[in-house]
């Protein structure tokens, strides 16, 4: 219940203002819980924690370029979609072989449904790298949260997120003043066709939707999402480990339950997973689109 | 709830997942950087470059049964036309070879009738000949005969009518039974 309501993509975003004030109040108590580390020794439940998200150094200390756990997962993940993008597109042949066809799809979903469907044949192939990298990098970065051993997304610390967000923000402004130099601005800000007297009230309102909300709602639906879907995994299965090897007598039977739900929430991650890098490249395909498409 | 959550975090553990760590945004950038120039340098011109020969190969399909149909439509209206030109020549190879029969019948027909003409005429002159031959040696043998009768009728009694009768009677039989097989010569001789 609480992690449908948090992960899902839009309403992570709409539902703090949509949700009823007693609901949301809970949730937050939820949520606020998760995010305290219960105090340590033997016997006591150990919940996760926000240091999580931020590992010990192992290269690099003190300096700018500090590399700890998830930046190695980061590379990591890097490292396995070039390979398997290499290896797939290694011979391209006409008939294609069954690696062939599987780079292929992943690649044609890309252009096709989200480059080509939204910006059209031309725009669709100028933007393509740049969709195509998005998608991914968001996807392979955000699997190797349900990889055993891995265990935490690539995507739910900031800086990637954050970055994806400013190329996406820098782009759609990119894309649309090389459309129309000076026209651009002018025309998202006051959009025409709106009485003169209504710009009082437009125009602050395209502002923060255009120029402010886009980046953030992009950075924060994503990171969030990873950060949710880590911390109920680790909820669920320390719980798991505590009922069964601390907790006494029937209370072991909620061991089971808590590991059904970490195994289901752990398919569900996946879902999540291609959701949000589909949601990202999706996204920025329609600021471009946008952008492109003002009237000038 | 992500203020609650911030408030949180930053209260327990002093770290803002808010704030970005400068490592965090460098490895982020070259992580981009690396698969943005992986996709766009390699992945994608390949992609691009399979698509287009896939185009290729489809249209060239289409252009090579295009031209197979063109071929064997051609081969068709040839072979019809070989079809219809032979019937023809066979048709006036019928006709030569029936003109042909009839002239040669006809030719043969004719040398027939030629040579049953000269036969026939050949028969007529070998007549004629023998009849001319049997006509000189009967008017030969009918003087002989009539000297033999008159020396017969001068060495008897010419007074003695019972035995010039009785000659007469004589060689007539004599002349009948020697003449026998030439008899007719006889009205040759009569007509002498």
């Amino acid at each position: 219940m609480l992690y449908s309501v948090v992960n899902q993509p839009i309403i992570v975003v709409a539902r703090a203002e949509l949700t009823a004030p007693k609901q949301e109040k809970a949730l937050l108590e939820i949520a606020v819980n998760l995010m305290v580390p219960s105090a340590t020794g033997d016997g006591e439940f150990h919940g996760p924690s926000i240091n999580e998200f931020f590992p010990d150094v192992i290269f690099f200390a003190g300096t700018n370029f500090e590399i700890n756990r998830i930046i190695l997962i980061r590379f990591l993940a890097v490292a396995a979609l070039m390979l398997l993008f290499w290896l797939g597109t290694r011979r391209m042949k006409i008939i294609p072989t069954r690696g062939q066809s599987l780079a292929e799809m992943g690649l044609d979903f890309v252009r096709v449904n989200i480059a080509e469907d939204l910006l059209g044949k031309k725009d669709g192939k100028r933007f393509l790298p740049l969709l195509t990298t998005i998608f991914f990098m968001v996807l392979f970065m955000n699997i190797t949260g349900i990889i055993p051993f891995l265990n935490i997304a690539g995507t739910s610390v900031i800086g990637v997120p954050l970055l994806l967000g400013v190329i996406s923000y820098g782009t759609f402004i990119y894309a649309g003043v090389r459309k129309s130099p000076g026209n651009f601005f002018r025309n998202s800000l006051f959009p025409p066709g709106v009485p003169k007297g209504l710009y009082i009230i437009v125009t602050p309102i395209e502002f923060i939707s255009t120029f402010l909300v886009r980046p953030v709602t992009l950075t924060l639906r994503l990171m969030m999402n990873m950060v949710v879907g880590h911390l109920l995994l680790v909820l669920f299965f320390s719980a798991t480990q505590f009922f069964f090897f601390t907790a006494d007598g029937g209370f072991k039977l909620f061991g089971a339950g808590t590991l059904v739900f970490g195994f289901a929430f752990t398919l569900f991650e996946v879902l999540i997973a291609v959701l949000q890098a589909y949601i990202f490249a999706l996204l920025t395909a329609v600021y471009i689109q946008l952008a492109l498409a003002e009237e000038h | 709830m992500l203020h609650a959550v911030i408030a949180a975090a930053t209260e327990e553990a002093a770290r803002n997942p808010l704030i970005p760590e400068v490592y965090d945004i460098i490895w982020s950038l070259v992580c981009f950087v690396v698969i943005l120039f992986f996709f766009w340098k390699l992945v994608l011109p390949r992609m691009q470059k399979l698509l287009d020969d896939r185009a290729e190969a489809i249209e060239g399909n289409i252009a090579k049964a295009d031209d197979a149909q063109r071929k064997a439509e051609a081969a068709l209206v040839q072979y019809t036309a070989q079809l219809a030109e032979a019937r023809t020549e066979a048709g006036q190879i019928r006709d030569q070879a029936r003109t042909d029969g009839q002239r040669i019948v006809a030719e043969h027909k004719e040398q027939a009738t030629a040579e049953a003409g000269r036969i026939a005429a050949s028969a007529k002159s070998q007549i004629e000949a023998e009849r001319q031959a049997a006509v000189v040696s009967l008017r030969s043998e009918v003087g002989t005969l009539a000297i033999d009768l008159a020396s017969g009728v001068i060495g008897e009694s010419l007074s003695d009518d019972a035995k010039a009768s009785a000659i007469v009677d004589r060689f007539l039989a004599e002349l009948e039974a020697s003449e026998a097989p030439s008899h007719a010569a006889a009205p040759a001789a009569g007509k002498i």
